[in-house]
């Protein structure tokens, strides 16, 4: 049986390395063996898709919640998911979370001593469309400190999980923010090892997507990994 | 120019209730296909202390090995009540559960039959871009002939086979899956 092509390998420098000496929880749970090349085949060129659970009308407003208003600077958040070669990915979810304006997340553990916006869930779900554009409204994360070491500050940023076509596509990220002074000390956007890969990391502003009167606007593409041009092996 | 990959972040210690819904660790619905198993088991770091800020996600194919995927061209039947995807967070002891069904072995390349498995992605603070591994079956005989199997050290393979604990519950595997050290799990790079 001949199946589709598989898919490209990370980049070279363009993710982190597991084992991160800067990042003190990765110590205890980076493995200590390399991983097991594997050749892609159905496993791998297959994938989950949210078929009967789309997000729903309202899900891309995180500026909403409990029948009230959050507090902090309105934001739009809008872009693409893309593969390596330029193509679209459309009706793919894309799920949202992030620290209130405060930087404080709707969480139990979080216990950073700023105050909860009852208003504010943080959490929200968009489907891109047709040309793999998405868009969504929310407040701007405010920074918060982790413990990770002296005075550390996590940089304002917002996470974002997605599927792609395949098992292989999968990708948990940050986005962050231009001009943030912590993101030069903060050793989980470090961790990706190119400045050129970081840097795709932060979200630009945009003048265009911006709502006059209403919401600051930001461009934020993922980049997804595209297919091998040439059959699997075998 | 191509645009380049979006680098992998951790997914941190805050994303149960964004990620996590309850339901989203049972596979099967009544009228699913297939022999109905319970996978559960821990997550542990390098110290063997259960993990209790992780998530997994179960990919597998249905019953009779078939991907619900497009790109599956395997001439078998879909089940309109699988879809083959799971995902739970861990408790506070680390410990994890799913209720799914025994995959069927799908057509890999050269006609060869795969071992049943379940493609397994773990994400938690600490881990800056997700580990993927396999549950595979015990006593299975197509594990002996499995490539990806084959590719593993020998004296590694076990970490990736499901035991039943209890012969009196065959439905019930245990698979525990050990970050770091002392048999410590076999992680694939895809």
């Amino acid at each position: 049986m001949n199946s589709p092509n598989g898919y490209r390998r990370e980049s070279s420098g363009g993710h982190p390395p597991y084992d991160n000496p800067a990042y003190a929880s990765t110590h205890k749970r980076a493995p200590r063996n390399a991983p097991v090349r594997l050749e892609h085949t159905l496993s791998e060129i297959t994938g989950p898709r949210f078929a009967g659970d789309l997000p729903a009308p309202g899900e891309d407003d995180l500026t909403h919640f409990d029948g009230g208003e959050a507090l902090g600077e309105r934001i739009i958040v809008t872009g693409r998911v893309l593969d390596e070669d330029g193509r679209a990915i459309p009706h793919t979810v894309i799920e949202i979370w992030q620290a209130n304006a405060a930087g404080r997340y709707a969480h139990a553990e979080d216990r950073h001593e700023a105050p909860l916006d009852p208003y504010f869930a943080g959490i929200g779900r968009v489907i891109t469309d047709t040309q793999g554009a998405y868009r969504f409204m929310t407040v701007k994360p405010g920074a918060y400190p982790w413990r990770n070491h002296h005075n550390a500050w996590r940089p304002n940023h917002i996470h974002f999980s997605l599927f792609g076509p395949s098992f292989a596509t999968r990708l948990i990220t940050q986005m962050y923010f231009p001009g943030d002074p912590l993101l030069d000390l903060d050793p989980i956007f470090n961790s990706v090892p190119d400045r050129s890969a970081r840097e795709r990391l932060i979200a630009k502003f945009d003048i265009e997507v911006t709502i006059p009167e209403y919401a600051l606007g930001y461009r934020f593409d993922f980049v997804i990994r595209g297919r091998e041009a040439t059959p699997t092996p075998g | 120019m191509s645009p380049l990959q979006t680098p992998s972040q951790t997914v941190g210690p805050f994303f149960k209730p964004a990620l996590i819904r309850s339901g989203n660790e049972s596979l099967v619905t009544s009228n699913s296909r297939g022999e109905r198993i319970t996978i559960e088991g821990r997550i542990l770091d390098g110290d063997a202390a259960g993990i209790s800020d992780a998530m997994i996600e179960l990919w597998q194919a249905n019953a009779d090995g078939r991907y619900d995927h497009p790109d599956d061209l395997q001439e078998k039947l879909i089940d309109p009540e699988f879809h083959g995807f799971g995902r739970a967070a861990t408790d506070e002891l680390g410990r994890f559960r799913f209720h799914t069904i025994k995959p069927g072995s799908a057509t890999g390349p050269g006609n060869l039959l795969h071992a049943p498995h379940i493609n397994v992605s773990i994400f938690a603070r600490g881990l800056l871009k997700r580990l993927v591994t396999r549950i595979y079956f015990p006593g299975e005989q197509l594990n002996a002939t499995d490539p990806v199997l084959n590719t593993v050290a020998p004296g590694r393979r076990s970490t990736l086979i499901a035991r039943i604990e209890n012969a009196d519950q065959p439905g019930i595997l245990r698979f525990d899956i050990v970050l770091q050290g002392e048999n410590e799990t076999v992680f694939f790079d895809v």
